[in-house]
């Protein structure tokens, strides 16, 4: 009890450490450029309380239960060596994760406004809600594809940046073929994928299994999974936008 | 806001936090008992840690509602103001005012551009996950703040420079093609250790704190900015800030690389 008291001081010293720089900034801009006095007081402070106690918890939180659940989980697949079942999980990770992201929703509803006044969809309210949706379940799946692509990748030790590389080759020939109007939030679909819960599950998830399968470093195998998270959404979004449209 | 209004925002969010959760727990727990079938260890601690996580993430979207979203809405706007802008004296009104901009006038907002982007790049929850468990990998060769620094100064630059490309109204996929190619150019050069980790950290710097005042600053902009239209020209800013830190964590490797080498040359000479 004692020793977890301690840690939460610890980490809530490190919370206010991490927050400084932002309020400083915000101070700075409102008392010495825009020169004008704060609304909200008040609110104000709690907020910043809110946000201190909010980041120690979830720090806590996450050394106690995502990053080992992350871990202990990679670790039993590799034991029990059933590849299909590990693929399974991970395109479930990917999917599950993704299809509930609220900035992917957020992203949806404003693509999908932009169809609209583009005239490319009607603009009624109904063909609006199926575009946003297909929308999301094309990002969801392709995070889920990404997943599963790079846990595969550990599996055979194949270096990440040829994976890569050749997504950025893709990304660049799908950008000339793609409509305009689509190409800015493909781009920027791809980072509001990878959420505050889901980068660490799939952190451990990677590094746990590169650790635990011979011959495979945890620093060269283990990460990448969230980069490739981040690429294919721009890939299956333009595609998405080229069918569509 | 009364006390009572607090304590239903408080609710609602921990009713969506729980709501995002939930899936993700299902697959979980579902993969963990019907194909793994092992228990869980210390299960009551990972419990207890998903709840941590739960107050902790609802906790935090709360204070940012409250006190950061607000006031960083409010200063993007008025930082991209015309009025303020032109300064307010020569100014007639706000459309007039805005023609005669020159890109150079907006330099207030690539400064704050570039530091709201450092600072909340610094409290993002996920890069500190990832900042952690590198840390730990390495065996403490990459240092946690080292790391931090790198990728909130990548994201500084990449929404700095974003906001200058809505500024003066630059195809945003010229720009991404040349960032690809010093990326691919730096992965030759760059420390074998690093490059996964870099790839990564592209990824892990949009999330909780960084979209929405990012969002509303690519907005702001949009809005202003007389022939830019919100709706096209609005996006774009979080691609440059997954795509900057990548170049960031190679180069820091790089330099840190060369500066190693540099020492144990000196000390050999001596």
């Amino acid at each position: 009890m004692i020793s977890t008291l301690k840690k939460l001081l610890k980490f809530m010293l490190d919370s206010i450490r991490d927050l400084a720089p932002i309020v400083l900034v915000i101070l700075f801009f409102q008392l010495a450029i825009i020169q004008q006095p704060l609304p909200n007081v008040g609110q104000l402070l709690t907020g910043v309380v809110f946000v201190i106690l909010g980041l120690t918890f979830f720090i806590h939180g996450l050394e106690q239960g995502l990053f080992p659940i992350g871990e202990s989980m990679a670790h039993a697949f590799a034991r029990k060596g059933s590849v299909f079942w590990l693929l399974v999980f991970a395109f479930a990770l990917g999917f599950g994760t993704t299809i509930a992201e609220p900035a992917l929703i957020a992203i949806a509803a404003e693509a999908a406004q932009v169809a609209a006044s583009g005239n490319m969809i009607e603009a009624t309210e109904a063909a609006k809600a199926s575009y946003a949706s297909g929308l999301r379940f094309t990002v969801a799946f392709s995070v889920g594809f990404a997943i599963v692509l790079g846990v595969f990748r550990i599996l055979k030790g194949w270096p990440i940046q040829y994976l890569i590389i050749g997504g950025y080759i893709l990304v660049v020939i799908m950008t000339m073929f793609a409509p305009v109007e689509i190409i800015g939030i493909a781009y920027d679909s791809g980072g509001v994928t990878t959420s505050t819960i889901t980068v660490p599950l799939v952190t451990a998830l990677g590094v746990g299994l590169a650790s635990s399968i011979e011959g495979r470093n945890p620093m060269i195998d283990g990460f990448g999974l969230i980069a490739l998270a981040s690429l294919t959404p721009m890939i299956f979004v333009m595609g998405y936008g080229m069918v569509m449209l | 806001m009364s006390f009572m209004d607090m304590l239903v925002q408080i609710w609602q969010t921990l009713l969506t936090t729980i709501t995002d959760v939930l899936p993700i727990a299902a697959i979980l727990f579902g993969f963990q008992f019907a194909i793994i079938r092992k228990p869980i260890p210390n299960l009551a601690r990972v419990l207890a840690g998903f709840v941590w996580v739960l107050v902790g993430l609802s906790f935090f979207l709360i204070g940012l509602e409250w006190a950061l979203f607000p006031l960083g809405k409010l200063m993007a706007q008025q930082l991209t103001d015309p009025v303020f802008i032109s300064g307010t004296a020569q100014a007639v009104d706000a459309a007039q005012a805005a023609i005669n901009l020159d890109w150079k006038d907006y330099i207030w907002v690539y400064i704050f551009a570039f530091l709201i982007g450092f600072s909340t790049t610094i409290a993002e929850p996920s890069l500190i996950a990832v900042a952690i468990k590198a840390n730990d990998v390495s065996g403490g060769s990459i240092g946690i703040w080292g790391l931090r620094i790198a990728v909130a100064l990548g994201v500084a630059i990449g929404i700095s420079l974003g906001c200058y490309r809505i500024v003066v109204g630059d195809p945003i996929h010229w720009y991404i093609m040349v960032g690809y190619v010093i990326v691919v150019i730096q992965t030759v050069f760059a420390p074998k250790l690093i490059i996964p980790l870099a790839y990564d950290s592209g990824g892990v710097t949009t999330s909780t704190v960084t979209v929405p005042l990012v969002a509303a600053l690519g907005l702001g902009l949009a809005e202003t900015v007389p022939g830019r239209s919100p709706l096209i020209d609005g996006f774009g800013l979080i691609a440059f800030a997954s795509l900057f830190p990548i170049m960031s964590v190679m180069a820091y490797a790089q330099l840190s690389e060369w500066m190693s080498k540099r020492s144990k040359a000196n000390v050999e000479a001596e």
